[in-house]
C-alpha cells in the first residue's frame, strides 16, 4: 500500500510546489486556486493511504513472493447483474433534460432516480434481481 | 497451462446469473466489466463513425473555394460536433470506458471492477449524455455551434441562443460524471483488487497508465463540470460570471476550460501510450525496455500536463508566458524518454509486423509529428504567429490521429481476447496502410496551409487566397481515411460470418489477460499462473526465458533508464533497465 500512497503524495507534493511558484510569479487567482485544489486532491488521500499502510496487515498483492493461494478466501461481493444502474441513468438523463427545457421531465427523472436508489438498497440487502 | 492455483472465491450477489437474463436484457442489466466495456467500445465507435462523417462533410465543403455546399451555420455545427464527438465521446471513453474497463481487471487478475454497479451507471450516463448531445440536431435552432471549447462570450445566451447549446452543456455534465465514476472505479480496482504477487511494479504499463489517467480525470473533470454549471447559470439564471457587462471575466472560462482541457489531452493520450507499450513489447518478444523509466515518465507527463493549461491562451495577453512556455517544453523530456524506451524495446527484438504492431509503429511516427509541432507551439512567438490557423489544426490532428491508430492497435491486439475470433490480417494491413497514408495526406498539407495564413473555423475561402490546392489534397486524403475505417468494419463483419478461432493466447503475449480463456468467463479467471515478474504468462510458457528480478529498489537503474544511459552501459537488446533475463537456474 506504500507505493499507492506515494503516487497520490507525489501529486500533492508536485502541485504544492508548482502552485507556490505560480502564485509567487503571477498573483493570479483562478490558476492558483485550482492548483491549491489539486494539491489537496493529492495530499489528502495520499496521507490517508500512508497512515493506513502502516496500520494494515500486509497484503499478498504487495508481496513479490506471494503465491496465488495466499489470496484464498472471499475477495468481495460482485453483483452479476442489476437493472438499477440503467434506471438511474435514464432518470439522470431526464433530470438533465429538465435543465434545458425546464419541463415535466424533472418529475419523471427524480422519480426514477429515487425509485432506483430504493431499489438498489433492497437489492444489496436481498441479493439478486429485484 | 499446467501448475496454477485456483482463484479465490467470489461471492455473487445474484446466484441466478448463470442462467440469468439473456439477449437485450443481458446488455441492459449486466454489471460485468467485460459486457460494459464492450458496450462502451461499440457506442464510442458509433460516435466515431458519426464524427468521421461530419469530417467528410467539412472536407467536402473545403475542397473548393467559395463553396456553398454547407451554410456557414451548418459548417459551424459540423466542426463543433465533430470535435465534441471525437474528444468527449470517442477518444476518451473508448480508452478509459472501453478498453481499460475490459482489460485492466484482467491484467491485474481481478474478478471484476471494484464497483460493478457504479461501472454500469457510468456507461448509462455516457450513453444518455451522448444521445442528448446528438439530440441538438433535432431542435429547431441547431446543435451546438460555438466550437468544442465553448469560449465565453460566444457561448452566452445572446450569441448562441437555443436548446442545442444547452443540450451540449448538460450532455457534458452527464459524461463528466460518467468519467469521474469510471476513474474512481479504475483507481480502486488497481489499488485493492490485484492478485497475490501482482505488486505495483509488476503491473503492465497499460494498467499503470490507466491508474495515472484515472487520477488525472479526478483532477481535471470536476473543474470542467463545475465550469459547465457556471456557464449554464450565466445562460439561464442571469448570473454574469463570464460576462463583462455584469462585472464577470470572460477569460476565466478559458482558465477553467483549459485547466480541464490540457489534462484532457493526456487523459486521451496516456491510455494509448500504454497500449502501444504493451503491443511493442509483445511483438518484439522482449520485456519492456526501461519499465520503471516508463512509469515515471507517465507520472511526469501527467503532472506537467496539469501545469501548462494557459499555453492555449498565450494570445490573450493575460498569462504568465515564461512559466507556461517552460512547463510546456518540459513535457518533451518524459515524452522523449518514452520514445527512447519504445525504440529500445524494439531494438534487437525479433519484431513481427502483425497488424497491431503496424498500428503501433504508425502511432510512433504520427505522434512524433504531432509532438514536435507541439514543441514549436509552446514557444510564444511562434504561437502568436500561428494561433487559430490551420497549423494548430494540423498539430492536434496529428496527435489525435496517432491516438486513433493506437486505438486500432488495441482493437486488433485485444479483439481475439474479447471475442475468441481473429480479425483478418490482410484486411487489417489494408486498414493500416490506408489510415497511415490517409492521415499524412490529409493533415500534412494543413501545416502548410496554416503557415500560409488560413484561419481555423472558416466555412469558405476565396480562390485568390492560394489555399485551394493544399485543401484539395487534404480532402483527397480524407477519402482514404473513409475507406480505411470502412475496411475495418468489413473486417469485423467477416470475423462474425466466418470466424477463425483465436485460442487463449494467439500473440504469445506476456500479461495476465492472456492466461484466461477467450472470451474470459464470468469473474475472469478459473486459475491464474504464479506472478513472479512483469510477464507472468511468458514466464509460464517460456520458463527458459524467465525474468529474474533483482532485489530491492535501484535508483541508479531508474536514473540510467530515465537518462537513456542504459543503452551505453548494458548490451542493448538483452537487458532492460531494471530486469535481467537469465537462464532458469533450475534447468
Amino acid at each position: 500500500m506504500k507505493i499507492e500512497s506515494y503516487v497520490f503524495l507525489f501529486v500533492g507534493f508536485f502541485f504544492g510546489l508548482v502552485g507556490l511558484v505560480y502564485w509567487l510569479l503571477s498573483y493570479e487567482d483562478a490558476g492558483s486556486t485550482m492548483l491549491l485544489g489539486t494539491f489537496l486532491l493529492g495530499s489528502v488521500p495520499g496521507f490517508y493511504y500512508l497512515w493506513w499502510s502502516r496500520r494494515m496487515s500486509p497484503r499478498p498483492a504487495d508481496d513479490p513472493n506471494a503465491s496465488v493461494e495466499d489470496g484464498a478466501g472471499v475477495v468481495g461481493a460482485f453483483p452479476g447483474s442489476s437493472i438499477w444502474p440503467f434506471v438511474i441513468g435514464i432518470g439522470a438523463t431526464f433530470v438533465a433534460l429538465a435543465l434545458v427545457f425546464g419541463a415535466w421531465t424533472l418529475a419523471v427523472g427524480l422519480f426514477l432516480v429515487v425509485a432506483s436508489l430504493v431499489g438498489v438498497i433492497y437489492e444489496s440487502r436481498r441479493g439478486g434481481l429485484v | 497451462m499446467t501448475p496454477a492455483a485456483y482463484r479465490p472465491v467470489v461471492l455473487d450477489e445474484s446466484p441466478e446469473h448463470e442462467h440469468g437474463p439473456s439477449g437485450l436484457l443481458k446488455w441492459i442489466t449486466s454489471t460485468d466489466h467485460k459486457v460494459i466495456g464492450k458496450s462502451y467500445m461499440i457506442t464510442s465507435l458509433v460516435f466515431f463513425l458519426l464524427a468521421g462523417l461530419m469530417a467528410m462533410l467539412i472536407r467536402a465543403q473545403l475542397a473548393n473555394p467559395d463553396s456553398t455546399l454547407l451554410s456557414q451555420h451548418t459548417y459551424n455545427e459540423m466542426f463543433t460536433m465533430h470535435g465534441s464527438l471525437m474528444i468527449y465521446l470517442f477518444v476518451g471513453p473508448v480508452a478509459f470506458g472501453g478498453l481499460a474497463n475490459y482489460i485492466v481487471p484482467l491484467q491485474i487478475g481481478a474478478p471484476d471492477m471494484a464497483f460493478p454497479r457504479l461501472n454500469a451507471l457510468s456507461y448509462w450516463l455516457y450513453l444518455g449524455g451522448g444521445s442528448l448531445m446528438m439530440t441538438g440536431f433535432l431542435t429547431t435552432g441547431s446543435a451546438a455551434d460555438f466550437g468544442w471549447v465553448a469560449y465565453a462570450p460566444l457561448s452566452n445566451s445572446i450569441n448562441t441562443p437555443g436548446a442545442g447549446p444547452d443540450l451540449w452543456i448538460v450532455a457534458l455534465l452527464l459524461t463528466g460524471f460518467s468519467a469521474i465514476f469510471t476513474s474512481v472505479n479504475l483507481v480502486s480496482t488497481i489499488y485493492y483488487l490485484r492478485a497475490p504477487g501482482m505488486t505495483m511494479f509488476r503491473m503492465p504499463i497499460f494498467t499503470w497508465n490507466m491508474l495515472v489517467t484515472g487520477i488525472l480525470i479526478l483532477i481535471a473533470f470536476p473543474v470542467f463540470t463545475s465550469a459547465l454549471v457556471l456557464l449554464w447559470c450565466d445562460r439561464h439564471l442571469g448570473t454574469h460570471i463570464f460576462e463583462v457587462s455584469g462585472g464577470g471575466v470572460p477569460v476565466l472560462w478559458q482558465d477553467l476550460f483549459w485547466f480541464f482541457g490540457h489534462p484532457e489531452v493526456y487523459i486521451l493520450a496516456l491510455p494509448f501510450f500504454g497500449i502501444v507499450t504493451d503491443v511493442i513489447a509483445v511483438f518484439s518478444r522482449k520485456p519492456i525496455f526501461g519499465y520503471r523509466g516508463m512509469v515515471f515518465a507517465t507520472i511526469s507527463i501527467a503532472a506537467l500536463s496539469t501545469s501548462v493549461w494557459a499555453h492555449h491562451m498565450f494570445t490573450t495577453g493575460v498569462v504568465l508566458l515564461p512559466f507556461f512556455s517552460l512547463m510546456s517544453y518540459l513535457i518533451a523530456v518524459p515524452t522523449g524518454i518514452k520514445f527512447f524506451n519504445w525504440i529500445g524495446t524494439m531494438w534487437r527484438g525479433s519484431v513481427k509486423f502483425d497488424t497491431p504492431m503496424l498500428f503501433a509503429v504508425g502511432f510512433l511516427v504520427t505522434f512524433l509529428m504531432g509532438g514536435v509541432s507541439g514543441i514549436l507551439l509552446a514557444s510564444p512567438p511562434i504561437d502568436f504567429a500561428t494561433h487559430d490557423t490551420y497549423f494548430v489544426v494540423a498539430h492536434f490532428h496529428s496527435v489525435v490521429m496517432s491516438l486513433v491508430m493506437a486505438a486500432f492497435a488495441g482493437f486488433f491486439y485485444w479483439y481475439p481476447k474479447m471475442t475468441g475470433r481473429m480479425l483478418r490480417e490482410g484486411l487489417g494491413k489494408a486498414t493500416f496502410w490506408l489510415m497511415f497514408v490517409g492521415t499524412n495526406v490529409t493533415f500534412l498539407p494543413m501545416y502548410l496551409v496554416g503557415l500560409k495564413g488560413m484561419p481555423r473555423r472558416i466555412a469558405e475561402y476565396a480562390a485568390t487566397d492560394g489555399f485551394t490546392t493544399l485543401n484539395r489534397i487534404s480532402s483527397a486524403g480524407s477519402v482514404l481515411l473513409f475507406f480505411s475505417v470502412s475496411i475495418f468494419l468489413v473486417n469485423a463483419l467477416v470475423s462474425w460470418w466466418k470466424p477463425i478461432p483465436a485460442g487463449d493466447n494467439p500473440w504469445d503475449a506476456s500479461s495476465l489477460e492472456w492466461a484466461t480463456t477467450s472470451p474470459p468467463p464470468q469473474h475472469n479467471f478459473l486459475k491464474i499462473p504464479p506472478i513472479r515478474s512483469q510477464r507472468p504468462v511468458w514466464d509460464h510458457n517460456h520458463p527458459e526465458d524467465r525474468i529474474i528480478e533483482r532485489e530491492g529498489p535501484r535508483l541508479g537503474a531508474l536514473v540510467a533508464s530515465a537518462g537513456g544511459g542504459t543503452v551505453l552501459l548494458d548490451e542493448v537488446g538483452l537487458v532492460g533497465a531494471d530486469t535481467i533475463e537469465t537462464r532458469d537456474p533450475d534447468r
